[in-house]
C-alpha cells in the first residue's frame, strides 16, 4: 500500500504551493517550468536534487563587504538568507529550517555564531537523509551540548534538561510513553561531555570524558543496561511512539491539517524500517491534502527569501537582521527549545513587521515621477506591474480586482494638473506593498 | 494521551503552555541551577529592534478582537485607580555611587580612584552621611519634595551574584530558581481580566520577565508613537487610501480557510490597532509625543516611552503594571565613571519629567514608579575604573503619595559581608509585600512566597 498521490491538474498555481511549501517560493518563470515536469518529477526535483548551486548575485552587507558569518552580529542571519535565496536545493534548506525549528536551539543561550553555524551545516548535512544520524550528531553538537546543558551533565550532578527536551520535544512528544524516572535515568545514560574553554576562542574540544559519565545500571522505558549516550538516542528512536510522533511532526512542516489515519500509518511504515526521512518527505509533498487542502501563512523567514526571489534581489542590507526580529523570526534565535510558534505567525505587531519587510524589499523598485521609468496613468497597467515585479504570484481574482479599486479611486481624481504625473507612481508603488501583505500573498 | 493525538495542531504538539511563554525565566548562565527541562533562556535584545507594538503574550485561547473589546469595555469601565511602573536598573547599579558617603575615609580607601569629590551632589537629607551622585540631582530635588523614599541597601540574606539570577529573584519575586511567573505576573492573575492585555504593560519590544503571568494575557509595546505603516514612495492620500485596503484586504471572504483567515485577520487587527493609536502618533512636522512639559531629548527610547506612558494613562487606556528598563547598562566593570553618569542623569531626569507629565495632567496621585536593579557593587573597586558585582544595592519609590523616608538604612562601609559586599537592610521581597498591600491592595500572601516573615515598610503618606 502506498500513501495516495495528489491526481487533479498539475498547473503553475500547484507549482507555486509545492516550491513555497518546501523551499522558498518560485523566481521568476520557475512555477511554470516545474509545472511542466509533472507532479512526480517535480517532486523528485525537490527530494532528489543535484549538486548545490548558488545563484544570483554574492550577498554583501550595506558597504558591498563581504559578510562575516562567524564574526559579525548579525551576518549569521543573512549568510542562511542568502543561502535560501540563491540555492538550487530549495528543499534541504528548507529541512535545515525545519530541523532548526525542531532542534530549537538558540545563540542567546550558546553565545558562539561559530557554533551556531556549525550546528547548522549538520543539519543541512542531515536534511533529507537518516533522522538517525542527524539526532546521534544533534545530541553531541556543540552548540546544543551548551544549549541544553549537555557539557553540565555529569555522573556526580546530573542535569536532565537535554534528557527531557530528547524525548519531550525531539522525539516522542510530552508525556506520551515516558515516566519522570525515565527522565532521570536517561540523564545519566547521557553524562560525561566536556569542553575545554580556551581564552580567545571560548569553548573548543568539545569531548566524551569517561570519568564523567556515570557507567552504572539504567533503566529506561523498562529496559536495563549500562546505557550511554547513544543508547540514549536509540532507545528513543526504537520506542513504539516515536514514528508517529516523527510523521506527524514532519507532516505538520508542510500541511496544516492533520494526515487521515490510513496515511499516517503508511508514513510510519515508510519510516520505522531505517529512520530515512527523504521517503516520506516525497510521499507528502505528492499528497492530495498538499494541493487541495488550506493554505499556511508562511514563516516570516521564508516570506522575506522568496520575496527577494520573486524579485530577483540578493542579500544586500543589515536591515533583514532586525526585520527578521521584527516580523517574529531572527534565525539562529528560536524563542525557546520549542522553536517558533508555528500556528501564531501573525499578529498586530509581526503583521507591521512584515510591512516592513516588505518596504525595505520593495524600496529599491520605488518609482518617481522624477526618476526611472514613466508609470501609465492606468489601473490595469499598475496592477500588472506589480505582479510582474514580484514575479506574478497566483492570487484570488477578488484580491486582483480589490487593487484595481484602489488604484482606479486613487486615480480618479488625478486625470489632470500635477497629479496626472506625480499619482501613478504613487499608487504604484502602494499595489506593490499591499499585493504582498495581502492575505494571499503571506500564505501559500 | 498526548497532545498530538487529542488535539492536533503543529503548534500544540510544539508549543507546552502559554504559561511557560514567560520568555526570560529563568536565564541560563554557567553555574546557574537550571530547572531540569526549562529549555528557556533569556533572549538579548536586539540593540536595533525597533519594537513590535502589542505583541500579546498569554491568554492565548481569545482572538484579537476579543482583548480589543476587552480593553475598550474595561476603559470604559474607568481606569484603574492606581498604577505601578517597574524601572528596571540592568546590570547591577552601584548604590555607592548613587548616594556615596562623601567623608568616610574607608570610602576614599576603597575606591581610590572611582570616589566622588566630597563637595560635589547634593547632601542626602536624611542622612548626613550621603550625597547625591552629581548626576542625581533630579533624584534630589524629587526628595526635598517627599516624592521620593530610598532603601539604600535593597536586597536579601544569602545574595546571588550572578546577573540572571538575582536578577530572576527580583523578577518572580522569590530566591528560587524554579518560579515561572513573575511577581507582577502572579498579581495580574489575581487581579486582572481575562481579555484586557493592557492591565499588564511591556514597555519593550517584549515581555519584561516580571509580569510574566501564569494565565492572563499582558501585552508588549514599544511605545504608543511607533505603530506605523510607512512605505517608501507613498504619500498624501493615497497613503491614506492605501491603509483603507489594508482593511479592505483584511474583510475579503477567506471562505473558512484558516491561513487565508490568519492573514485576513492580522492585516484587519493591525489595521484598528492603527486607528486606535492615532492620537499618540506625532503630527506631522512635528518629533515625539505631544506632551505637557518638556523630556530629555536622546536617542534612548526611556523619555519617549514614558511620555508615551503618560499619554496613554491621560487617555484613561486601563494599564494597572508596567515594567520597563532604565537607559544605560549598569555593570560598570570598566569605564564606570563615564558611562554611569549619563545613565543616572538621563534616567533620573526621565523619571522626574514623568512625575511632572502626570502632575500636570492630573494623574499624579494614581502612580507609583518602582525603580530596582538585581543587585549593587563590590565596595572596593577593581583594577579597570570599574567596580564587580556586589550584593545589596539601591531600591527607590517615587511618586506624590509616597512618605519620601528613608527604608531600612545605609548599611555603611564598616562592616562588609565576606566578600565585601554592602549588607542588605531591607528585603525586597518585603518591599514587594507592601506594594502589593498598601498600593494595589492585594493579598501579599498568595503571591510573595513567606510573605508572611516580611516586616512591611510604611509607603504611602498618611
Amino acid at each position: 500500500m502506498a500513501t495516495p498521490a495528489y491526481t487533479g491538474p498539475f498547473g503553475k498555481a500547484q507549482a507555486e504551493r509545492l516550491l513555497w511549501r518546501a523551499g522558498f517560493g518560485p523566481r521568476p518563470g520557475e512555477a511554470a517550468r516545474l509545472a511542466k515536469l509533472g507532479l512526480d518529477e517535480a517532486v523528485r526535483s525537490l527530494v532528489r536534487p543535484g549538486p548545490e548551486k548558488l545563484v544570483g548575485p554574492e550577498p554583501k552587507e550595506d558597504r558591498g563587504r563581504p559578510l562575516a558569518p562567524v564574526d559579525a552580529y548579525g551576518h549569521d542571519h543573512l549568510w542562511w538568507l542568502d543561502r535560501m535565496v540563491r540555492t538550487s536545493r530549495p528543499l534541504v534548506e528548507r529541512m535545515t529550517l525545519v530541523w532548526h525549528d525542531w532542534f530549537a536551539t538558540s545563540n542567546a543561550g550558546v553565545g558562539s555564531q561559530r557554533l551556531m553555524l556549525q550546528q547548522n551545516a549538520l543539519l543541512r548535512r542531515h536534511a533529507l537523509g537518516s533522522f538517525r544520524e542527524l539526532l546521534l550528531a544533534l545530541t553531541v553538537d556543540p552548540a546544543m551540548l551548551l544549549w541544553l546543558s549537555g557539557t553540565e551533565n555529569t555522573r556526580r550532578s546530573p542535569n536532565e534538561n537535554y534528557a527531557r527536551e530528547l524525548m519531550e520535544l525531539f522525539t516522542l512528544g510530552e508525556g506520551n510513553g515516558y515516566t519522570e524516572r525515565d527522565v532521570r535515568e536517561q540523564a545519566r545514560a547521557l553524562t560525561g561531555w566536556r569542553y575545554t574553554w580556551r581564552r580567545g576562542a571560548g569553548a573548543v574540544d568539545f569531548r566524551f570524558d569517561r570519568e564523567r559519565h556515570d557507567p552504572g545500571m539504567k533503566v529506561i522505558f523498562g529496559r536495563r543496561g549500562t546505557f550511554d549516550w547513544r543508547d540514549a538516542c536509540n532507545l528513543c528512536l526504537q520506542h513504539p511512539r516515536h514514528p508517529r510522533f516523527l510523521v506527524e511532526k514532519l507532516w505538520g512542516a508542510f500541511v496544516p491539517v492533520p494526515p487521515d489515519e490510513a496515511t499516517r500509518a503508511e508514513l510510519e511504515r515508510l519510516y520505522r524500517t531505517d529512520y530515512r526521512v527523504r521517503p516520506v518527505l516525497e510521499a507528502i509533498l505528492r499528497h492530495p491534502a498538499l494541493y487541495t487542502g488550506p493554505r499556511m501563512v508562511k514563516p516570516p523567514a521564508v516570506y522575506l527569501a522568496g520575496l527577494l526571489r520573486g524579485l530577483g534581489r540578493g542579500v544586500d542590507t543589515a536591515s533583514w537582521v532586525w526585520l527578521g526580529g521584527m516580523a517574529g523570526q531572527r534565525l539562529f534565535y528560536p524563542p525557546d527549545v520549542a522553536g517558533w510558534d508555528d500556528g501564531r505567525w501573525l499578529d498586530t505587531a509581526t503583521f507591521r513587521g512584515r510591512w516592513a519587510v516588505a518596504n525595505y524589499a520593495l524600496s529599491p523598485y520605488s518609482l518617481s515621477d522624477r526618476r526611472g521609468p514613466t508609470v501609465p496613468n492606468d489601473p490595469e497597467a499598475i496592477v500588472a506591474g506589480a505582479l510582474r515585479v514580484v514575479g506574478e504570484p497566483t492570487i484570488r481574482p477578488e484580491t486582483r480586482e480589490l487593487l484595481l479599486r484602489f488604484a482606479r479611486s486613487s486615480l480618479a481624481g488625478a486625470r489632470t494638473g500635477w497629479k496626472a504625473k506625480a499619482y501613478p507612481p504613487l499608487v504604484a508603488n502602494a499595489v506593490r506593498q499591499l499585493l504582498v501583505t495581502s492575505p494571499d500573498y503571506q500564505t501559500c | 494521551m498526548a497532545r498530538c493525538c487529542s488535539d492536533y495542531t503543529r503548534s500544540a504538539l510544539l508549543r507546552r503552555g502559554v504559561a511557560e511563554a514567560g520568555l526570560g525565566l529563568p536565564g541560563v548562565e554557567p553555574g546557574m541551577p537550571l530547572p531540569a527541562g526549562s529549555g528557556l533562556t533569556r533572549r538579548r535584545l536586539l540593540a536595533r529592534s525597533l519594537g513590535l507594538a502589542l505583541a500579546v503574550y498569554g491568554g492565548s485561547s481569545l482572538r484579537p478582537e476579543a482583548f480589543e473589546a476587552g480593553i475598550e469595555a474595561a476603559a470604559a469601565a474607568g481606569a484603574p485607580e492606581r498604577v505601578l511602573v517597574s524601572v528596571f536598573l540592568d546590570g547591577g547599579a552601584d548604590a555607592l555611587s548613587m548616594l556615596f558617603p562623601a567623608e568616610d575615609p574607608l570610602y576614599r580607601s576603597l575606591r581610590p580612584r572611582l570616589a566622588l569629590p566630597a563637595d560635589q551632589g547634593t547632601p542626602f537629607a536624611e542622612d548626613g552621611r550621603l550625597r547625591w551622585h552629581p548626576s542625581l540631582g533630579a533624584l534630589a530635588t524629587l526628595h526635598g519634595e517627599g516624592k521620593l523614599s530610598v532603601a539604600p541597601g535593597m536586597g536579601y540574606t544569602t545574595p546571588n551574584q550572578s546577573h540572571f539570577t538575582s536578577r530572576h529573584f527580583y523578577e518572580v519575586g522569590a530566591t528560587s530558581v524554579r518560579t515561572r511567573t513573575g511577581w507582577l505576573g502572579r498579581y495580574l492573575d489575581r487581579a486582572g481580566t481575562p481579555d484586557n492585555p493592557l492591565q499588564g504593560l511591556s514597555l519593550d519590544s517584549r515581555l519584561q520577565p516580571a509580569l510574566a503571568t501564569a494565565k492572563l494575557p499582558t501585552a508588549a509595546i514599544d511605545g504608543p508613537d511607533r505603530y506605523d505603516f510607512w512605505t517608501r514612495g507613498v504619500w498624501g492620500e493615497v497613503a491614506e487610501r492605501m491603509l483603507a485596503a489594508i482593511r479592505d484586504l483584511g474583510t475579503l471572504p477567506h471562505r473558512g480557510d484558516p491561513g487565508l483567515e490568519a492573514a485576513a485577520d492580522a492585516a484587519l487587527q493591525s489595521h484598528r490597532l492603527h486607528g486606535q493609536l492615532a492620537p499618540f502618533r506625532p503630527k506631522e512636522g512635528s518629533t515625539g509625543i505631544p506632551s505637557p512639559v518638556p523630556y530629555p531629548a536622546s536617542e534612548d527610547a526611556f523619555p519617549r516611552r514614558l511620555a508615551g506612558l503618560a499619554a496613554m494613562l491621560a487617555a484613561g487606556l486601563p494599564v494597572r503594571v508596567v515594567a520597563l528598563r532604565a537607559p544605560g547598562m549598569y555593570d560598570t566593570h570598566d569605564s564606570q565613571p563615564a558611562e554611569l553618569a549619563e545613565a543616572l542623569r538621563l534616567t533620573a531626569e526621565s523619571l522626574l519629567a514623568f512625575q511632572r507629565d502626570l502632575e500636570a495632567r492630573g494623574l499624579a496621585d494614581r502612580v507609583l514608579v518602582h525603580v530596582w536593579s538585581e543587585f549593587g557593587r563590590r565596595a572596593r573597586e577593581n583594577g579597570s575604573d570599574g567596580t564587580d558585582h556586589g550584593a545589596a544595592g539601591i531600591g527607590l519609590l517615587l511618586g506624590s503619595r509616597v512618605t519620601g523616608r528613608l527604608i531600612g538604612e545605609f548599611p555603611g562601609l564598616q562592616r562588609l559581608d565576606e566578600h565585601g559586599n554592602l549588607r542588605a537592610t531591607s528585603d525586597f521581597r518585603a518591599l514587594y509585600c507592601a506594594i502589593l498591600e498598601q498600593w494595589l491592595g492585594a493579598d501579599a500572601e498568595a503571591i510573595v512566597p513567606g510573605a508572611r516573615g516580611f516586616q512591611r515598610p510604611q509607603l504611602l503618606r498618611a
